[in-house]
């Protein structure tokens, strides 16, 4: 069948901001899809208001709304642009859910809006859990049997049916608290009494456990032709029990028989076909038990998702790109595979290489969190490896995650706390079975414990026996057989020096003496059957080699690895258009990268891709290999930052701002000396390698503190610090100071501004790109601040401090490309704060909001061109607001505080765009899930500092209409001041307290700034209500400040939407 | 990337080595239900990784000691990557797996002495020597073809409704499950028994199987097909199918690298609907050489060969790939079912005459 010609303007709509379960895999997937329809011709709309992904560039779609994902907004959109049809299968759950709601209150239908991929019954059979389970009858294939009940008795009914162990699962409880699992009927009763208590509409999940059973995932494909094609097969590491976005999994299945794949095979066949999803792709999983292969259905998505991504990357079959063609019309036999070029679509790729998913986990910055892993999802990021064996993607995979200091077995580690280590999932039990299996523990007491498949167990356990063997040896004694084998396992130059006792350094040498490199082998989905066109590659230790280099001019960028917080989809973003425009400027770009849910890891956006670990010898390989001209260090964030200087030393031309720059900005003592010449304020600092230091520091320079360790990003561990008990504290539990990894210790400008400002230079030139005032004050990390471009009420006088010291210290650091500089003004003097020569967490934002593509200019600069040449002033402007709101996973960590600090914590942002600061910031906040109140009930409870402004904040709510409730030290604050305020008990004062308030929504808002360092148990009840009840909290003065704004533009204007297109364009002719 | 016991059991692969291109092999050990025949028919096995251990539920040994048992040879560590890249560069070529004579130069001559493809009548070497009845004492084993056709009524599978004659020339117990899945008794009859002896066991039908080798040599079975078509409904798959198109008065010829894995896809040209199909041949019908009353029914949507054939009067009809699956997808099973839907028009038809 070919393309239909009935419709003409398709909407897609995005994920929204990156948040755990849902992150740039679909940046990837709608990119790919706005740009195959845009290719067939066909207009593109796009809505997402996450301004960091590539899909919401300028060029990628006909146009582009950054606004909110909400029902408002996209009914908007849809009123304004009046497409024919919407896609709604490559924005994850949030487009999904979207398309249902926009489906059933009859917008679509008003407007003449056809869904294309899934249409709304589809949707409806896969998300509807009853809906499903009757549909999976119907075709004979088994679920696990479950169902909810309100009262003990339907409990003590069910469970006769579906027998112990049983899965209680509270509805409607924050991360699932008041549930468990229950084994027999006395736990049961406790289980199910909680539960039911912990449920605020007293209602539980009760599922048939099957814990333990193989997890399996099937990659499914069906176009309008009813042709069903199976893309991946993906066997999970970790069996039924984690979700499998937390477990480590393995493509193709490796311990299933042709018979019992070819079931699973069919099964998914007929499940597409009965819940009728038209075309596109899906992610149907299943469960297998391991005693008899009987296999049971988990769920179904009707459309692409995190798995999907990692399949399309695992394949080289670009799932996303195929589901839109298919949606469009195209049969898959009617689309070629752009790898072979002269085969179809319509096929199943065969893999020759085994790939392993590890996950990444950010437990380190949610502390209180409970950190066993369960069903459901907690990881912020993963890594992909490919190589030959299980063993050496596995081991490839351990080094993707750059899990900086190794794993370390806890030294009053006994058998029983080890066993329990075992059984119970956790982001480190993998390194714990590791150890166990150095201990001697067989793989069938392992399998015992962790119900992992033997077979991977018996594979960790042939790398911990190679381990042992090369004990023996030592740098001097090892065989070149025994290198090559060890290599063939996947072992790093850096572990076996640990193993060998010797360096890295020392091992590669030997290792290149010995001759013993890695080949690069091709990605090409059909086994060497036929010729790949598609430079997409891996290094293993075999014979052959594919990489086949060219002679070309070329560049080599290197990515950013898993995502975690801190590090994420902004500097992919930067990657990705560094790699457009090396190919505009016709050099060869060249991409390397670890992370399979990224633009910058599909084999369109870059000439050459290498899956590869980014790591010295991974890099050093590569770069032998390539020979390229240049290498990028710049964009990818720290992970790239911190080889630079190595790679520098070992030759490799970086090119862009020198490491000796990058190295000098990291410094303390060189930095602070460069900074006295130029003459610029610094908050008096410091640093410490050990205790003493630190305690010498912290009193020189004054209470409070900040102290962080160097060369992280993402405020890792980064706390303020009050007082000498807290510093010692901080020093022994918190950090590990060495002469090579010193800590930071910083005056703390309390309730200072903050600002950041991002910048181009070329070694002669600089333009400044924007000055982003951030709404928190400083102490509050910047990626974890809203802020706003551009600056809302800033003197001119510091507007022109900051210009002058950005040019200065561009200048000074001879920056080539991005740099990025924080600033505070506190008392009427411009701090710099922290200098970072590279692109930052806001370019993207920058240039979505300049229309300004600062990564592509930078990237130009790198390679030689200059300022002068891209016709921009010396400082861009915009003529509207855009606020950048930060995204937080706190729903997901019951038991942390909601309270901001300088540790990052969110793991995304939207952004809002309007012709006034209010609506800006309102929308930003709609982006961010945050629905503000139009009247009702604030409650305010402010620290002392903050009390001798509340009564201004009061006021304003007053005018607009809202009741005030505070605690008593605010309330007596605003009835002096002649606003009306009922008052509260605090939590521990008595009932009904603000708790209760919040529990019985009678609290609309809330404002509560902590009080200091002093304990502040009662608040933090108060925010963690707020996050579960869902009302909106607010943390700092200045962002109540902006709340009222934005409540302001809530109540007196109507919600405007604009595409990018239409702000640049008239941007450009004004 | 599984199926590697089936594949050994490939009376098909008699004569030749075997390299998957799936590097890590023997995850899941052997059992006892999923051999196609009656032995290993491959003469050697080369994979990347030999897995130590195995781990399925069904799983009785290792693969090294099923091959061991067999006495086939198997080798490990290749880059076998590499291997399939020569292969597809240079074609199938003769070669041979050594421990005692290493020498380079008397490799090579060894392999250069083995009998080429071209030519090679091995269907006549692996076929069953007498003619049998077929029984099943794995039609209940897990993921059996049994399973595969549900709506056949239980009485079919308990009392068969047809006789089929299946010509054995290297045949699998998966085609044979599946044809007594649909209700057939099954005779199985050596590669060169008499059009004759055929209509004598009056069958409803005649299957053709696969099997290894050049089906030019095979003149005497083109001879006693050219007798069977007409007579009865006709369904051949693979070596089968080659050998129709030689009755019809085609050619054949030798493909490069052949079609081998699971994952080949097919277009039926009758519905425009793609199967997903297991192949293994490395002969292909010419379909310029194919008479006027014959048609082109599938090709194979990678290189636009020959997949499919039918006649176009008459009830017989033939695929190049293996609608048994065993290894391999399902798609193409309801050929099994067109079959024996062919057999019950053509006796009611009969019965009408």
């Amino acid at each position: 069948m070919p393309k239909r010609t009935d419709i003409h303007k398709i909407l897609i709509v995005g994920s929204g901001p990156i948040v755990i379960g849902q992150a740039c895999e679909f940046d990837y997937s709608g990119t790919q899809a706005c740009k195959a329809l845009r290719s067939e011709g066909f207009e593109t709309v796009l809505i997402n208001s996450n301004p960091a992904t590539i899909m919401t560039d300028p060029e990628i779609a006909d146009r582009t709304y950054v606004e909110p994902l909400t029902l408002e907004a996209v009914r908007a959109v849809i009123e304004r642009e009046r497409p024919d049809a919407m896609l709604p299968t490559v924005g994850g759950q949030t487009a999904l859910n979207i398309a249902v709601a926009l489906a059933e209150d009859g917008t679509l239908e008003r407007f003449g809006v056809e869904l294309i991929g899934a249409k709304l019954d589809a949707i409806k059979v896969a998300e509807d859990r009853l809906l499903f389970k009757h549909a999976m009858e119907e075709i004979g294939i088994e679920m696990p049997l479950s169902g909810y009940i309100k009262s003990m008795d339907e409990a003590h009914e069910l469970v006769k049916i579906l027998g112990y162990p049983a899965i209680i699962r509270p509805s409607f409880t924050l991360g699932g608290t008041g549930g468990g699992i229950a084994f027999n009927a006395e736990e049961y009763e406790e289980i199910v009494a909680r539960a039911l208590a912990a449920s605020p509409v007293h209602e539980t999940l009760i599922e048939q456990s099957i814990i333990g059973w193989k997890e399996y995932e099937l990659e499914v494909m069906r176009d309008l032709a009813d042709n069903v094609v199976i893309i991946c097969s993906i066997e999970n590491f970790d069996a039924m029990g984690i979700h499998t976005g937390d477990s480590i999994t393995v493509a193709p299945a490796q311990t299933l028989t042709d018979r019992e794949y070819q079931v699973m095979r069919d099964a998914a066949i007929r499940v597409i076909r009965k819940v009728g999803v038209e075309t596109g792709g899906s992610n149907i999983q299943f469960a297998l038990n391991p005693q008899d292969g009987r296999l049971m259905i988990i769920e179904m998505n009707p459309r692409v998702s995190r798995s999907s991504a990692l399949a399309s990357k695992a394949t080289g079959f670009p799932i996303a790109k195929i589901a839109a063609k298919l949606a469009v019309g195209y049969t898959l036999d009617e689309i070629p595979n752009d790898i072979t070029r002269k085969t179809p679509a319509s096929f199943e790729p065969t893999i020759d290489y085994c790939v392993v998913k590890i996950p990444k986990w950010a437990f380190e910055k949610f502390p209180s969190s409970d950190p066993t892993l369960g069903t459901q999802m907690k990881s912020v990021g993963e890594a992909m490896a490919i190589g030959r064996t299980f063993k050496e993607a596995f081991q490839k995979g351990l080094r993707s995650l750059e899990v900086r200091s190794a794993f370390r077995v806890p030294s009053d580690l006994d058998d029983i706390a080890l066993r329990r280590r075992l059984v119970v999932p956790s982001a480190e039990r993998v390194y714990f079975v590791m150890h166990a299996l150095t201990l001697g523990y067989s793989t069938d007491e392992l399998h015992e414990l962790t119900r992992i498949d033997p077979w991977f167990l018996d594979n960790l356990s042939q790398i911990i026996e190679r381990e042992r063997e090369l004990r023996r040896e030592s740098i001097e004694t090892i065989s070149p057989g025994e290198m090559r084998e060890a290599k063939r396992m996947g072992f790093s130059d850096q572990r076996l020096a640990t193993v060998l006792g010797s360096t890295e350094d020392e091992v590669r040498r030997l290792r290149i003496k010995m001759h013993i490199r890695p080949v690069f082998k091709r990605v090409d989905t059909c086994g060497a059957e036929f010729e790949s066109f598609t430079p997409y590659l891996y290094s293993t230790y075999e014979d052959e080699d594919e990489a086949d280099p060219t002679a070309n001019k070329k560049v080599m960028i290197l990515g950013s690895g898993p995502n975690r917080i801190g590090q994420g989809i902004e500097f992919d973003y930067c990657c990705c258009h560094a790699a457009f425009a090396l190919k505009e400027e016709g050099y060869e770009s060249i991409m390397v990268n670890c992370n399979p849910e990224t633009v910058s890891t599909d084999y369109d956006t870059s000439d050459r891709l290498y899956f590869e670990p980014i790591t010295f010898e991974d890099v050093m390989e590569i770069v032998e290999r390539e020979r390229p001209d240049g290498v990028i260090v710049q964009f990818g964030g720290q992970t790239p930052l911190n080889l630079s200087m190595r790679l520098f030393k070992a030759g490799v031309p970086i090119i862009g701002t020198s490491p000796e720059s990058i190295d000098l900005a990291e410094d303390r003592k060189r930095f602070g000396k460069l900074i006295v010449e130029l003459d610029i304020p610094q908050p008096p600092n410091g640093f410490a390698t050990s205790n003493e230091e630190a305690r010498e520091e912290a009193s020189r320079i004054g209470y409070p503190v900040l102290v962080r360790p160097s060369y992280v990003l993402g405020g890792r561990a980064m706390q303020i610090v009050y007082d000498e008990a807290s510093l010692d504290n901080y020093m022994t539990f918190a950090v590990e100071a060495s002469p090579e990894h010193p800590v930071l210790i910083d005056s703390f400008l309390e309730d200072a501004l903050e600002i950041d400002v991002d910048a181009l230079a070329d070694g002669e030139r600089v333009v400044i790109a924007g000055i982003q005032q951030h709404i928190e004050e400083a102490g509050i990390h910047s990626g974890d601040s809203s802020c706003v471009l551009p600056p809302w009420g800033i003197k001119e006088g510091h507007l022109d401090a900051m210009r002058r010291y950005t040019r200065e210290l561009a200048k000074a650091l001879n920056v080539i490309g991005l740099m990025n500089i924080q600033y505070a003004i506190w008392r009427e003097t411009v701090y710099v704060l922290e200098v970072n020569p590279r692109a930052s967490r806001t370019v993207p934002f920058v240039s979505k909001a300049t229309g300004v593509p600062l990564a592509k200019i930078a990237a130009r600069l790198m390679i030689g061109r200059k300022l002068s040449e891209f016709n921009l002033p010396d400082e861009l402007t915009v003529d509207r607001f855009y606020v950048k709101t930060p995204v937080f996973p706190f729903v997901k960590f019951p038991g942390v505080d909601p309270i901001l600090g300088p540790e990052m914590r969110s793991t995304g942002e939207v952004m809002g765009v309007a012709e006034g600061f209010g609506s800006a910031y309102l929308k930003a906040q709609l982006g961010a899930g945050t629905k503000l109140p139009r009247e009702g009930r604030v409650f305010i409870s402010v620290n002392e500092q903050d009390k001798r402004v509340v009564k201004d904040l009061a006021r304003e709510f007053h005018e607009m209409g809202f009741k005030i409730v505070a605690t008593r030290g605010t309330q007596k604050r605003i009835e002096a001041a002649g606003v009306p305020c009922e008052f509260v008990y605090k939590v521990n004062e008595g009932r009904p307290n603000i708790a209760d308030l919040v529990k019985s929504k009678e609290v609309h808002l809330i404002i509560n700034t902590p009080l200091g360092r002093t304990s502040f148990y009662d608040e933090r009840s108060i925010r963690r209500a707020a996050i579960q009840y869902s009302v909106p909290c607010v943390t700092t003065m200045t962002g109540a400040v902006a709340t009222v704004a934005a409540i302001r533009a809530l109540r007196e204007e109507e919600l405007q939407v604009r595409s990018l297109q239409d702000y640049h364009v008239r941007a450009a002719t004004e | 990337m599984t199926g590697y016991q089936e594949i050994l059991t490939d009376p098909s692969y008699s004569g030749q080595i075997i390299t998957m291109t799936y590097p890590l092999i023997g995850n899941y050990g052997v059992n006892d239900e999923d051999s196609e025949s009656r032995r290993v028919f491959a003469e050697g096995f080369i994979v990347r990784e030999l897995s130590r251990t195995y781990s399925n539920w069904r799983a009785g040994q290792s693969l090294d000691q099923y091959l061991k048992d067999a006495g086939v040879p198997g080798i490990s560590d290749i880059d076998t990557r590499s291997l399939v890249r020569h292969i597809r560069e240079r074609g199938s070529m003769r070669g041979c797996l050594s421990t005692s004579h290493t020498d380079e130069q008397a490799v090579i001559e060894r392999a250069r002495s083995a009998p080429e493809m071209i030519g090679s009548d091995l269907a006549s070497v692996v076929t069953c020597r007498e003619p049998y009845v077929w029984t099943d004492a794995q039609s209940q084993a897990y993921g059996s073809p049994i399973l595969l056709h549900p709506n056949t009524s239980v009485d079919a599978k308990t009392s068969p409704r047809f006789h089929v004659v299946a010509y054995d020339f290297g045949l699998k117990h998966n085609s044979l499950r599946n044809l007594a899945a649909l209700g057939c008794r099954v005779t199985v009859v050596p590669a060169h028994t008499s059009a004759e002896d055929v209509i004598d066991l009056k069958p409803d039908g005649v299957w053709l199987s696969n099997g290894p080798g050049d089906p030019e040599p095979l003149t005497g079975v083109v001879a006693n097909l050219k007798k069977l078509i007409g007579r009865y409904p006709i369904f051949g798959i693979c070596l089968g199918h080659q050998l129709m198109g030689l009755a019809f008065g085609g050619r054949t010829y030798k493909l490069p690298f052949g079609h081998h894995g699971g994952n080949q896809p097919v277009k039926d040209l009758m519905t425009g609907r793609v199967e997903i199909t297991a192949q293994n041949h490395g002969f292909a019908v010419d379909a310029d050489s194919l008479p006027a009353d014959c048609e082109v029914t599938h090709i194979n949507l990678n290189d636009n060969t020959v997949e499919g054939l039918r006649h176009r009067s008459l009830p017989v009809y033939s695929v190049q790939y293996h609608p048994e699956a065993g290894p391999g997808p399902h798609d193409p099973s309801y050929l099994f079912d067109k079959f024996v839907e062919m057999i019950e028009q053509n006796r009611k038809h009969k019965a009408e005459v």
